[in-house]
């Protein structure tokens, strides 16, 4: 059998005025129908990006396509046109915003985006579009699905008038429209209050466990991935360097970069144990480090790390990594 | 929605006041004497004085600006000393002239405007961007007298396709008047033939007047339909599946058109005020060419109400404006 999602060799540029920056640098990874991976990583190591080119929302140009496959159901999304790629957005692959505020359109009623969606959907596909009475009514029942109460009243108020919490469950209710397999969820937490990201964290969970979607969830939160995946991939600079069951990440993390990460959450259980940040920054990505493009952090790194690219190996069952010198 | 409403009809109204005061207080500071103009060129000093009197211009100012009110408040916009007819009467003889054309060219920048502005830009940086880009440049920078003759020389004196001015030939008798606008009387009294002549003669100047409006709008909403394309929300949209012609026609344009709105209605005043170039071109006898002609006589009773008219036009059209913002954008109407 097939996965739903295989990323082969995937390598995505940019070319900006000041030169050309290799944002994902030959990405790897599988995901099965059901399954739940989550990308972990700083600021600008490329996850976002990553998330959107499942969906073909990178904006082409300044965007570019060096190599690789992303085949999905067993067709390559890269080779898609605009018209096939629109039939599977919202009908088989969805995705949750960041900040619910700007993702949602400030100027029309919740229910006319929603609308607009599901019938967009329709059309997508060569189906009459439904009328908007039908869609409506199918707007209220995927409010209701993400437990927002009275949502007839929702439907006509605008998105100012919601608050955080209640803005991303909107967004999640219009990525369930089209009743997709596959869910991105990137950083769908970060700009909700804390309480409101452990409920909107559990109804992604509920959801994902109830219709049996597969979920790629991008944070750069452990504890997120924690929750909500079962397994994880560790991302820098445009590299995937980690790839592991989470629980195995977490408590024996292999990639020196992965340890640093796992160093710099603050251990509530033993606070004497300081977190530990990792010396340095991220790398420029117009001129990255030749190499592992992490050796300038790194703490073992030798002079191989700074000519020789490691390439991501099994080490342990289930469990690769991108390093010269990791060890099981 | 109410209370928005009220605030900026009460905002409108000391406007009003604002505008009433400064076209007093320029009619009292001009460098001409218009009791010697009343009294005519051969008039000697106690004539003129008698004219001073006759005016009321004797009067200390305070009391000479609260008669200018109450005869505003009656209707009444003075008379012209140079001919002695009323300045109301006037205004609405010219005025519809100016209104008719005014309508027409903000028709057209707004009907060619938008559209052009939301194609450039779909197509930005694409042979149609920069066609539509160049277009907008000269339209802004061409002086409309400049190229009135040229289309005059064009449409009329090489190809005799169409009038070189007036609303209609001299020979022609115009409808009776109902809104004094010739293109909707002529329809409303289905005198046909009249209409295609009246037509024929306001194409010209109206292209010529919407010119620079329609390279303005078109800028403005070129620019900000790129901004509202590269939104998240637009993002968030393609990946919902919406269709394409409803996010640039709905969810992109609505957001673009506020500033537009903006631009919309300032240049609503902005073409009342600037008629008079075409006018002139055009020999069309709208408010225009009456204030300049006045002005040039030195007559101010006249110039007066030209002000306030096209001052009311600039304030009538930012009310509408502003009363559709609140339309189209929901955060403004709360409160």
């Amino acid at each position: 059998m097939t996965a739903l999602l295989e990323i082969a060799d995937y390598r995505l540029a940019f070319d900006t005025f000041d030169g050309t920056a290799q944002v994902l640098d030959g990405i790897d990874l599988t995901l099965e129908a059901g399954g739940t991976l989550g990308i972990v990583g700083e600021t600008g190591c490329g996850k976002s990006v990553l998330a959107r080119s499942l969906m073909a929302l990178n904006p082409m140009p300044p965007a570019r396509v060096v190599s690789g496959q992303i085949r999905f159901q067993g067709s390559d999304i890269l080779a898609m046109s605009e018209r096939e790629m629109r039939r599977l957005r919202g009908r088989a692959i969805s995705m949750v915003f960041q900040d619910p505020a700007s993702y949602l359109n400030p100027l029309l009623a919740i229910g006319t985006q929603m609308e607009d969606a599901i019938r967009g959907q329709d059309a997508a596909v060569g189906e009459r579009q439904r009328p908007r009475a039908a869609a409506r009514a199918r707007a209220a029942e995927l409010l209701a699905a993400v437990g927002l109460p009275e949502p007839a009243r929702l439907l006509d108020s605008h998105p100012h008038q919601l608050s955080g919490g209640m803005r991303q469950r909107v967004l999640i209710a219009m990525a369930l429209a089209g009743d997709p397999v596959l869910l991105v969820a990137d950083e769908p937490t970060t700009a909700l209050d804390v309480t409101v990201q452990a409920q909107v964290l559990a109804l992604i969970a509920r959801l994902v466990a109830e219709r049996g979607l597969a979920l790629m969830l991008i944070t750069h939160d452990l504890g997120v991935v924690a929750a909500a995946c079962a397994r994880v991939a560790v991302m820098y600079a445009g590299t995937v360097v980690e790839e592991a069951p989470t629980a195995d990440l977490l408590s024996r993390p292999l990639h020196p970069y992965a340890r640093g990460l796992i160093a710099a959450v603050p251990d509530l259980d033993h606070p004497e144990h300081r977190p530990q940040g990792i010396a340095g920054s991220i790398p420029s990505l117009i001129t990255p480090p030749q190499g592992c493009r992490f050796h300038p952090r790194c703490p073992i790194a030798t002079e191989r790390c700074r000519s020789e690219k490691p390439l991501r190996r099994e080490i342990l069952p289930g469990r690769s990594i991108a390093c010269h010198h990791a060890t099981p | 929605m109410l209370g928005y409403l009220l605030r900026r009809i009460g905002l409108a109204g000391l406007m009003l006041f604002g505008l009433v005061c400064l076209t007093f207080v320029i009619s009292n500071v001009a460098p001409s004497d218009p009791a010697a103009l009343a009294a005519g060129p051969d008039a000697g000093r106690s004539q003129i004085e008698q004219a001073r009197r006759d005016y009321g211009l004797d009067k200390p100012l305070p009391e000479q600006f609260l008669r200018y009110l109450t005869d505003l408040a009656h209707g009444d916009f003075g008379r012209s000393i140079a001919t002695g007819r009323s300045v109301g009467t006037d205004l609405a003889r010219y005025f519809p002239a100016t209104l008719e054309l005014v309508i027409l060219a903000m028709a057209l920048g707004v009907l060619l405007g938008v559209p052009l502005g939301v194609l450039s830009a779909l197509r930005k940086d694409g042979p149609a961007d920069h066609a539509t880009r160049i277009f907008a440049v000269s339209g802004i920078a061409l002086p409309p007298f400049w190229f009135g003759l040229l289309l005059q020389l064009a449409f009329a004196t090489w190809l005799g396709l169409l009038p070189t001015s007036g609303r209609l030939s001299v020979f022609t008798e115009p409808p009776p008047p109902i809104t004094g606008l010739l293109l909707v009387d002529s329809l409303m009294t289905g005198h046909f033939e009249l209409f295609r002549e009246a037509l024929s003669h306001i194409i010209l100047p109206a292209i010529v007047l919407s010119l620079p409006c329609l390279a303005s709008i078109l800028r403005v909403n070129r620019s900000e339909m790129v901004e509202a394309l590269r939104m998240d929300y637009v993002t968030a949209a393609r990946a919902h599946g919406v269709t394409p012609w409803r996010i640039v026609m709905v969810h992109a344009l609505k957001n673009a058109m506020l500033p537009t709105l903006a631009i919309i209605g300032l240049r609503w005043g902005w073409m009342m005020s600037s008629t008079v170039l075409v006018e002139t071109v055009f020999d069309w006898p709208g408010i225009g060419l009456y204030a300049v002609s006045s002005a040039i006589a030195g007559d101010f009773k006249p110039v007066m109400g030209v002000t306030l008219i096209v001052g009311l036009n600039f304030m009538i059209a930012n009310l509408i404006v502003d009363l559709l913002y609140g339309v189209l954008d929901p955060r403004l109407r709360r409160a």
